[in-house]
């Protein structure tokens, strides 16, 4: 699948030829001595410019490691400790093990809530998305607007009072439905979704799916899903990093036994541990471990969704 | 994939195979029944959450606004009595202060540091991808994690960033007792997370400039620089006002990262110091069961947002015209 991505990547230059991404250009390398052509190469400033801001990228994470491995004193140490030292186990340990911390349980609610609000948004978006872009229906265009506006603004911010106030009339704090049922609502997803089946699911499939006898819901799960796989995937990542990153609302609604990771990292930093810099970095490294899976393993796709998503504004 | 696209057209056979007049006639009813309704259907689930978690809770701040509301208590009317309030009350307006420095001093660096990345990254290099993924490696951290890690940095007697301003004979600075310090410290986490990435949507836009524009632009004389500055930036004027938009709108709901720089609370530092009006609003309902003035401060929000956005498009639209 990860050519999928690529090739959908690429796809909006199909239109323009002008367009290829000039670092591909390896053939071009006849044109280098006309003018101009210098301006494609890499100087030694460009380099200087690049390893600075992966510098400054990595020392963040990189001294959280250090820390999380180390004990409290390390961290208040002068000159400060440059390698990782041997207590990350030890400090995994404690972290996972203290039941004031409640980080287990804010790892598996995490994990509950992210994945439901990537599965879903994932399929509201797949079914809206084939819906704008492939069918023919009244009102198409105005709610397509609709859909375009809650892109902009994330309304769960904006409503934050009455959503709240929503909750408890309902009963519904310290649920998990309550963090996950209103970050269903991604415009985001939508418009990404009927931007990708324009260009991945010819109208002519659809209407030979139709002539042969095909109703609307077995060409979405038979002719639009496999169609929009690469697409899905890349809406999923994002959307599964965006939700495993919530933290205002889950810490209003959930309660301090029961919380999502975030809020755990939170009471982590308030609790007993609040002076314990190597308790801290242990549990806010456990908290990004899987995103840093995520973004190994996924990377290319992740940077390929980013940029379309751009190029398609 | 090909296979599986090839096989849904075959399973219902239409046609001559099924039977009589009325048989025919059913399906053909069904099947305008499909075309005309299968459309709301696919798009219904969305509009439905939407109506239930964005409209109705849209609405019903308005009618809390309008009322002394507390918790599990009298609702009382008060017309447009929260709204006057906020708009003379000093804290409030501390708060939109923060907000928007903080906004300011965090997106305009930020933006141009990314377009210097980008620049960078658009040049022919081996390795590309494995650049592309060290400058966005701080997407994989959270909000909370970043914040956590820059709080530390930011420690008043053990924290890096005075140690290094010590070592140039600078400090110690205490930032969080302060405005400016505590905006400069906060601004900084912004940037780091989100540099990379606004990093990568220039460079996505980059790759669409036609090179015939810099080749003719080079035969004039036009030094690199001036090229970057008379063709590059023009040329993605409709992403830099896309990026700026989602920043005006991320930067103005500001609330993770001066949140846990003050361990946690709402209050942004004793006096409200560094306090955005996220925070402010949390703080009226959670701490002081204030629901309907926290409405309205949300609203007043609302519309500084939609304010903010329309003058940074008014100012990035201006620099369009002055070129």
């Amino acid at each position: 699948m990860t050519t999928g991505i690529t090739a959908a990547t690429s796809r909006p230059g199909a239109a323009a030829p002008a367009a290829t991404p000039p670092a591909r250009r390896r053939g071009g390398r006849g044109r280098r001595s006309r003018a101009g052509s210098h301006q494609w190469e890499a100087t030694p400033l460009t380099r200087l410019t690049l390893i600075v801001a992966i510098a400054l990228s990595f020392f963040p994470l990189w001294w959280m490691i250090v820390i999380a491995s180390r004990t409290n004193a390390d961290a208040t140490r002068f000159p400060p400790p440059i390698l990782p030292g041997g207590n990350l186990w030890n400090n995994l340990r404690t972290a996972l093990s203290d039941p004031s911390s409640h980080l287990v349980t804010g790892l598996v609610n995490s994990f509950i809530v992210a994945s439901t609000v990537t599965f879903g948004v994932v399929a509201i978006s797949t079914m809206a998305g084939f819906a704008f872009a492939k069918l023919r229906f009244r009102g198409r265009s105005a709610l397509l607007v609709v859909v375009l506006l809650t892109m902009a603004v994330p309304l769960q911010h904006i409503g934050i009072v009455p959503l709240y106030i929503m909750m408890v009339e309902l009963g519904w704090t310290n649920t998990l439905h309550a963090v996950i049922l209103p970050f269903l609502v991604n415009g985001f997803g939508i418009f990404l979704m009927r931007q990708y089946a324009l260009q991945a699911v010819p109208d002519s499939l659809v209407e030979a799916a139709r002539t042969d006898g095909a109703n609307t819901a077995r060409i979405y799960w038979n002719v639009v899903l496999p169609a929009l796989r690469p697409g899905m995937a890349v809406l999923a990542l994002l959307t599964f990093m965006l939700n495993w990153n919530e933290f205002l609302w889950p810490l209003l609604v959930l309660d301090a036994d029961n919380p999502t990771v975030q809020v755990a990292i939170r009471q982590l930093q308030q609790s007993n541990y609040s002076a314990d810099f190597a308790m801290l970095f242990t549990g806010t490294l456990i908290s990004i471990l899987p995103l840093v899976v995520i973004f190994v393993a996924f990377g290319k796709q992740i940077i390929g969704g980013i940029m379309e998503g751009a190029v398609r504004q | 994939m090909t296979g599986r696209l090839a096989a849904p057209p075959h399973p219902a056979p239409a046609g001559p195979v099924a039977g009589t007049p009325a048989a025919l006639r059913r399906r053909y009813r069904l099947a305008r029944l499909d075309i005309k309704a299968s459309p709301y259907l696919f798009v219904s689930p969305y509009f439905l959450l939407f109506a239930l978690f964005g409209l109705f809770p849209l609405g019903f701040t308005v009618w809390v606004s309008l009322h002394r509301w507390r918790l599990a208590g009298e609702k009382e009317w008060v017309g447009l009595d929260n709204f006057s309030f906020l708009l003379t009350y000093g804290p409030f307006w501390n708060s939109v202060v923060n907000t928007v420095a903080m906004f300011v001093i965090a997106t305009v660096p930020q933006l141009l540091a990314a377009l210097l990345i980008a620049n960078a990254l658009n040049r022919r290099m081996r390795g590309q991808l494995v650049w592309r993924l060290a400058i966005l490696a701080p997407m994989v951290t959270s909000v909370v994690a970043v914040a956590v890690v820059f709080n530390q940095l930011y420690g008043l007697r053990y924290g890096m960033v005075n140690w290094l301003l010590g070592l140039v004979g600078i400090g110690p600075i205490d930032w969080r007792a302060d405005s400016l310090p505590a905006w400069l410290a906060i601004s900084s986490m912004v940037d780091w997370r989100w540099t990379g990435y606004n990093a990568m949507i220039y460079l996505a836009a980059m790759q669409f400039i036609p090179r015939d524009l810099y080749e003719a632009a080079a035969i004039d004389g036009a030094s690199p620089r001036r090229q970057f500055w008379s063709i590059t930036v023009p040329q993605l004027r409709p992403v830099i006002i896309f990026t700026v938009f989602v920043s005006t709108i991320g930067g103005l709901l500001l609330f993770t990262e001066p949140m846990m720089f003050d361990n946690g609370r709402f209050r942004g530092g004793s006096t409200g110091q560094f306090q955005t009006t996220t925070m402010f609003i949390v703080e009226l309902f959670r701490d002081r069961n204030n629901y309907g003035m926290a409405a309205a401060a949300a609203w007043i929000l609302f519309a500084l947002i939609i304010i903010a956005a329309t003058v940074n498009y008014l100012i990035v639209h201006r620099i369009r015209g002055s070129r």
